[in-house]
């Protein structure tokens, strides 16, 4: 009984100290396969998909995202209800744990582009900006495909 | 005089368990009559009039004939909906020849913004033979309702808003009877043998 407490307090203080010790860096954070479709003009709302890879040893969480070319940008989750209807919610504070990846694509979460100051065109880019409650800032080039493209280009 | 008070009380006893059994037996048990869930309607049971994206007259006896494929969405939808579409021209893409044989709808949710020229920018994007379908909202509802297709807007940041709304595609023979549905981001492998069973079938029905 008084060993189990022991083995128990120190895993406390273990993750207590880790917790104090370590820190969550955004530097260990990677985006792969970053990609959007073009707009039809500014009026409808845009949508980035990527991988979020979290290749360092602490859980990070990403807060939000800001968009160049959009007013709001928000992440939001599409998700299908059991009578089929599909409806979209924002995602808010995703915890990315250590070598795990948030994946970012069409059917699920995506990031939403509102109010573009811009039309996105096939063959540009649009920068996007990870925030995190950790670390610095992530910047990441996000290439636009066509309109109706189906994924990244490898 | 006990005894017999103890016989009512079982009697009560037993005739409430009784009860009890039988409520529990329709309701939740074995012998409960589950509500079907509705299947979308034959196009011939079908009424309403929508405008296509050149602006001709278009209803559910435009479909008759040929099989057919439609789904329900909203060209101001970041993700469902062009996802949808380009699944679909994939499909297409599959098909190869035969997708000629096969009328694809899209049909607006959202008639408010999504016009006939908003509809023809649109759909102009992905595979040339997906039509889009717009007109009021009162003929758009009574589509849908044939369909059992249920939409609802809902207010976004900022004073915009979105759609919320069945996102099946459902196929139709060649009569004009619901065929079965491909779920919103099926696989293509599941989804072109859908379709070519859908299309084998019509050939046969019309030799």
């Amino acid at each position: 009984m008084k060993i189990r407490h022991t083995i128990a307090f120190c895993g406390l203080m273990v993750s207590v100290m880790s917790g104090v010790t370590a820190h969550a860096d955004s530097s260990e954070v990677a985006v792969k396969n970053a990609w959007s479709r073009a707009s039809i003009g500014t009026a409808r709302p845009g949508v980035a998909y990527m991988k979020i890879v979290n290749g360092g040893d602490e859980p990070v969480i990403l807060t939000g995202v800001r968009s160049g070319i959009a007013t709001m940008s928000h992440v939001h989750m599409t998700s299908t209800n059991a009578e089929g209807v599909s409806s979209m919610a924002p995602a808010h504070d995703i915890k990315i744990q250590p070598g795990k990846a948030f994946v970012l694509e069409p059917g699920g979460f995506h990031v939403m582009l509102m109010g573009l100051n811009t039309a996105m065109r096939e063959g540009e880019s649009h920068e996007l900006t990870l925030l995190f409650s950790d670390g610095d800032p992530v910047m990441v080039e996000v290439p636009i495909l066509g309109i109706a493209a189906r994924g990244p280009k490898d | 005089m006990r005894k017999r008070f103890l016989g009512y009380g079982v009697a009560v006893l037993g005739a409430v368990t009784v009860t009890l059994f039988v409520g529990w037996w329709r309701v939740d048990g074995p012998g409960a009559t589950r509500p079907e869930p509705l299947l979308p309607s034959a196009l011939t049971a079908m009424e309403f009039g929508l405008i296509d994206h050149d602006g001709d007259a278009v209803g559910p006896d435009a479909l008759i004939g040929r099989p057919s494929m439609v789904f329900f969405g909203f060209t101001y939808c970041p993700d469902i909906c062009p996802t949808t579409l380009s699944d679909i021209s994939g499909w297409l893409d599959a098909l190869g020849e035969d997708a000629k044989d096969l009328d694809t709808i899209f049909i607006t949710v959202d008639p408010e913004r999504d016009t006939v020229e908003a509809m023809a920018e649109y759909v102009g994007h992905f595979d040339p033979s997906i039509r889009g379908w717009t007109g009021s909202l009162d003929e758009i509802m009574r589509a849908a309702e044939g369909f059992r297709v249920k939409f609802v807007k809902v207010a976004t940041e900022g004073g915009d808003y979105t759609m919320n709304h069945t996102a099946s595609v459902f196929l139709y023979d060649a009569s004009g009877s619901f065929a079965g549905t491909i779920d919103y981001h099926e696989p293509e492998e599941f989804a072109v043998p859908k379709l070519r069973r859908l299309m084998a079938n019509a050939a046969a029905e019309a030799a």
